[in-house]
């Protein structure tokens, strides 16, 4: 077995690097695993991206403790550690034929829930600050706490931050068993071998479940619940200037139209149980309910502009709420499970909430003297001005090298996002982290270019360079080598 | 930051912006230069090695590499200033344009007119939104090529085509030469897209299956491709649930269409047609800004390069006509407008004095494949002429001459309409 950890955390989706980042100011040794070649490459980096104001969480439940308190948290959060994060605040807009009750409602329950600064807003007002909004709009419950962020960025961030205050980070490791003596947490066995651990911390997403009833916790059963998205273009001629929802209905919050921090159009998602958690397939009807709900908001919005579909998977436990608890029948083994909305929002108070449960397990928490707070900001060439691009290529040259036309995204952001702390693997894993190939002709340009400084950079031959994973090779053979081999099998 | 004073400016090395470097240079203006992004000259052509170019500019037969070179040649020999490698951010409405690149790191670039030359880019999956996963293995028809004919890779062995645009159809072969299992090419319209001769030198000669009216409406695999759902489609083109079937393949690549890349031109406040994708150009192919000029793909998107080439010598001429102060424009511009059956037509606009119009072609497309068309032109309403084609289809361009007595008399038309028609009882 390794050296033990003190804590080791199953997953590095949100919830696991925020768990991370929150235990790495602690003098703890700290393990983060992740099945797959990167951080957030299951829930987090198919969702809305709102950091959500918490007047849809039942007050009753853990979801509408920690929603407030996140969306307050990552003010301040995402300026220490450089998270894109826009708070531009949403809007519930009932149109005519809506139950409006439900606005009146959702104010209560946020006033409830400690929300600031909410007001009901009339026509008037919409029409001024939403002009493309409906004509049926009639008013809105409008919330300026709620945000925008890039969530991936906001688990790397974290990830990161983590790494520079000494927690370790394993990529392509899977957990295959969750390691006890005398009902004890010992540590994990994964297809890298064997990690002993005090504590074990399952932030495994979708498959918390399996996790859990590795240590025999029956209680979690996680549905992957689907979502569908359209994403536009940089919105230039249509202006959405808000996270903008429709009335909810007792199922489901609808279907959002909002811009991302980028400054891109969201438009989604859909809400329905699959089997497979692995079951990320857009569907004909799924992607038909978002355009639809969309125009109810926005009857003037087409799909000309529309660069990329998507799904993604909720993890939604059958509590319908956050299962954050040390487990009853093994001692240092805590669930951070069911993590679905407003996780993304809750996220840093997941993690403080988890951090507290495992004091009151008997871990210490003292906090590092040393202890870094920020993350420095990686160079982000598409939101500078020119002064600002030539200062940086006079400093460093290789930064006047645009690989990526679409996004503006340089050589040297690419080559310092392969080689900086958790580094990109993939060629997504490049696009999280500098937008190269999130543009709108999605990486048909600076594809082939991608492949070959991964390929330079990681020492790999470019017929093993990965979009994302598994056997997610980008090309299968050198020039010939298909042919050759066809010949000969011929012969 | 590099300060740099220029005559004429070019975006894009690609064969519209070597054409009209070389022929501003050759109607005076010495100080010339391109600035390319990729870090070879030629723009598309380098990776286009199959033959089929050249037919109409050069009266022979050359493959893309070579009719990129000729032009190449030509910049050469007149020692006209290329900077490779150089990406160009922002480009205003009073000509200054500021590049990148690692030699000399920020460019400011006055100058006294430019020509832009950006090309186009293609139509993605995303764009379509086709339902289904995201895998490896779904990529666009000109980055296989990109892949297979520069950087030497085959992206995999058992191949869809969606779309049948000439660089579907172009690869659909060459994966085939690769020792590829091309299995179909589908297509959403119950015509082709690409030229007639493409469909039988990469399809027909090769046993690939053409598969029109059908679509690709799922994509499967996890990881990397692994099969596709492709149906039929009925005359609204909707899929038809009940024909759908799956096909085994690792590869789809995808040949929807072209897009003119005009971002750069909107930063300069250059105003676009809906129809093209492109900037709205007289007949000196300038845009509504005075001085900046387009032609090439990044216009409207051609099928033959030799109709870039002619397109790029039109406005490399006004752009020198400009820059020596020879260029004057009427008081009232006669609009030309698309009338039945025409998808677009270029220029949009006649404004230039009668003095300065030379023969001009007019560049137009159909909107559906028609056979024994008229095209007929009208002013103000009133025919001037016509002409007899045995049938039109919109993968074609079709060039239109107003001759320089139709010029001359034209006055002060307020438009000129072109509109194709069927002959009656054929």
């Amino acid at each position: 077995m390794s050296k033990k950890y003190d804590v080791i955390i199953i997953g590095a989706g949100i919830s696991g690097c925020a768990v991370a980042w929150k235990l790495a100011r602690y003098n703890l040794d700290i393990l983060l695993l992740e099945k797959e070649a990167d951080v957030a490459t299951g829930t987090t980096k198919a969702n809305t991206a709102i950091m959500h104001a918490g007047y849809n969480a039942d007050p009753n439940k853990l979801k509408g403790r920690l929603n407030v308190k996140g969306n307050e948290e990552i003010r301040e959060v995402s300026k220490k550690l450089n998270i894109p994060y826009e708070e531009i605040g949403s809007l519930v807009v009932g149109l005519e034929g809506d139950n409006l009750d439900v606005i009146d409602e959702l104010y209560q329950k946020g006033l409830e829930n400690d929300v600031k600064n909410m007001e009901i807003v009339g026509r008037d007002w919409l029409f001024e600050h939403e002009p493309n909004i409906s004509k049926d709009a009639v008013k809105a419950l409008w919330a300026p706490t709620a945000g925008v962020i890039t969530p991936w960025e906001a688990a790397l961030a974290m990830a990161q931050n983590a790494v520079a205050n000494g927690a370790e980070v394993k990529l392509e490791t899977a957990v295959e068993d969750v390691l006890t003596e005398d009902d004890e947490v010992v540590g994990v066995k994964t297809n890298q071998g064997n990690f002993a651990a005090d504590y074990v911390v399952n932030a495994a997403g979708l498959y918390a479940d399996e996790i859990a009833k590795m240590v025999g916790i029956e209680k979690i059963n996680i549905t992957p619940r689907k979502g569908e998205y359209y994403i536009y273009d940089h919105a230039k001629d249509f202006a959405v200037n808000h996270v903008v929802f429709p009335v909810p209905t007792p199922v489901s919050k609808g279907i959002v139209v909002t811009p991302t921090v980028e400054n891109n159009l969201l438009i989604g998602p859909t809400s329905q149980n699959v089997e497979s958690k692995t079951d990320l397939a857009t569907t004909k009807e799924g992607l038909k309910k978002v355009y639809e709900g969309a125009k109810k908001l926005y009857p003037e919005l087409d799909l000309r502009d529309t660069i990329r579909v998507f799904a993604g998977l909720r993890a939604a436990d059958d509590s319908e709420d956050f299962v954050i608890e040390a487990a009853e029948n093994v001692k240092g083994f805590i669930n951070v499970a069911g993590i679905q909305s407003p996780g993304l929002a809750s996220s840093t108070a997941i993690a403080g909430y988890t951090a507290d449960i495992l004091r009151d397990e008997g871990l210490t928490l003292s906090e590092k003297k040393d202890y870094i707070e920020t993350r420095e900001e990686p160079v982000r060439f598409y939101e500078m001005t020119n002064q600002e691009r030539a200062e940086m290529v006079y400093q460093n040259k290789d930064y006047g090298q645009i690989i990526c036309r679409c996004e503006t995204v340089s050589y040297k952001e690419i080559v310092d996002a392969i080689n900086s702390p958790v580094g990109a693997r993939t060629v997504n894993a490049v696009k999280r982290r500098t937008r190269a190939g999130a543009g709108r002709c999605q990486g048909g340009f600076c594809g082939p270019r991608v492949v070959d400084i991964l390929a330079q950079e990681l020492g790999i031959d470019p017929t093993e360079v990965k979009q994302e994973e598994g056997n997610s090779q980008i090309l299968e053979y050198k020039i010939k080598e298909l042919l050759g081999s066809r010949v000969m099998g011929n012969a | 930051m590099l300060n740099i004073k220029k005559d004429l400016v070019i975006i894009g090395g690609g064969p519209a912006g070597l054409a009209a470097a070389k022929r501003a240079y050759d109607d005076g203006i010495e100080d010339v230069m391109i600035l390319e992004r990729d870090f070879e000259l030629g723009g598309i052509l380098p990776q286009c090695i199959h033959n089929g170019f050249g037919l109409h500019h050069f009266k022979e037969e050359l493959t893309g590499p070579e009719y990129a070179q000729r032009f190449i040649n030509d910049v050469d020999e007149r020692n006209i200033e290329v900077k490779l490698d150089t990406m160009v951010l922002d480009v205003t409405k009073d000509r200054k344009v500021y590049a990148m690149n690692k030699k000399e790191g920020f460019l400011e670039i006055e100058s006294k007119a430019v020509v832009l030359a950006m090309g186009c880019r293609e139509r993605t999956a995303g764009a379509i939104g086709i339902p289904g996963t995201r895998p490896a293995g779904v990529i666009t028809a000109g980055t296989a090529q990109r892949y297979t004919n520069i950087e030497g890779f085959v992206p995999g062995d058992e191949v869809v085509v969606l779309g049948s645009g000439d660089i579907g159809l172009i690869m659909a072969r060459r994966m085939k030469l690769e020792g590829a299992d091309v299995k179909a090419v589908c297509e959403l319209l119950p015509y082709t897209g690409g030229l007639t001769r493409n469909v039988v030198q990469c399809l027909e000669d090769y046993d690939i299956p053409l598969m029109l009216n059908h679509t690709v409406t799922a994509i499967k695999g996890e990881g990397r491709l692994e099969a596709v759902e492709i149906s039929e489609v009925d005359e609204n083109l909707k899929p038809i649930p009940e024909t759908a079937k799956t096909i085994k393949a690792d590869t789809l690549l995808l040949s929807v269409g072209l897009i003119p890349e005009n971002e750069l031109s909107k930063k300069a406040d250059v105003v676009l047609d809906d129809r093209t994708g492109g900037p709205i150009v007289n007949e000196g192919r300038e845009t509504n800004i005075e001085g900046i000029f387009a032609c090439g793909n990044v216009l409207h998107v051609h099928d033959l390069v030799d109709w870039v080439t002619e397109e790029s010598q039109i406005a490399g001429a006004h752009a020198a006509k400009y820059i020596k102060d020879n260029f004057s424009k009427t008081e009232q511009c006669a609009e030309v407008k698309s009338g039945e059956n025409v998808a677009y037509v270029i220029p949009q606009k006649l404004e230039l004095e009668a003095g300065d119009r030379k023969k001009i072609p007019l560049y137009m497309r159909v909107s559906t494949p028609l056979t024994a068309v008229d095209i007929n032109l009208y002013a103000d309403g009133e025919k001037l002429y016509s002409f007899s084609e045995p049938f039109a289809k919109p993968g074609e361009m079709i060039s239109v001459p107003l001759a320089q007595k139709t010029l001359d008399d034209l006055g002060n038309v307020n438009e000129i309409k072109v509109d194709i028609i069927e002959k009656e009882g054929e």
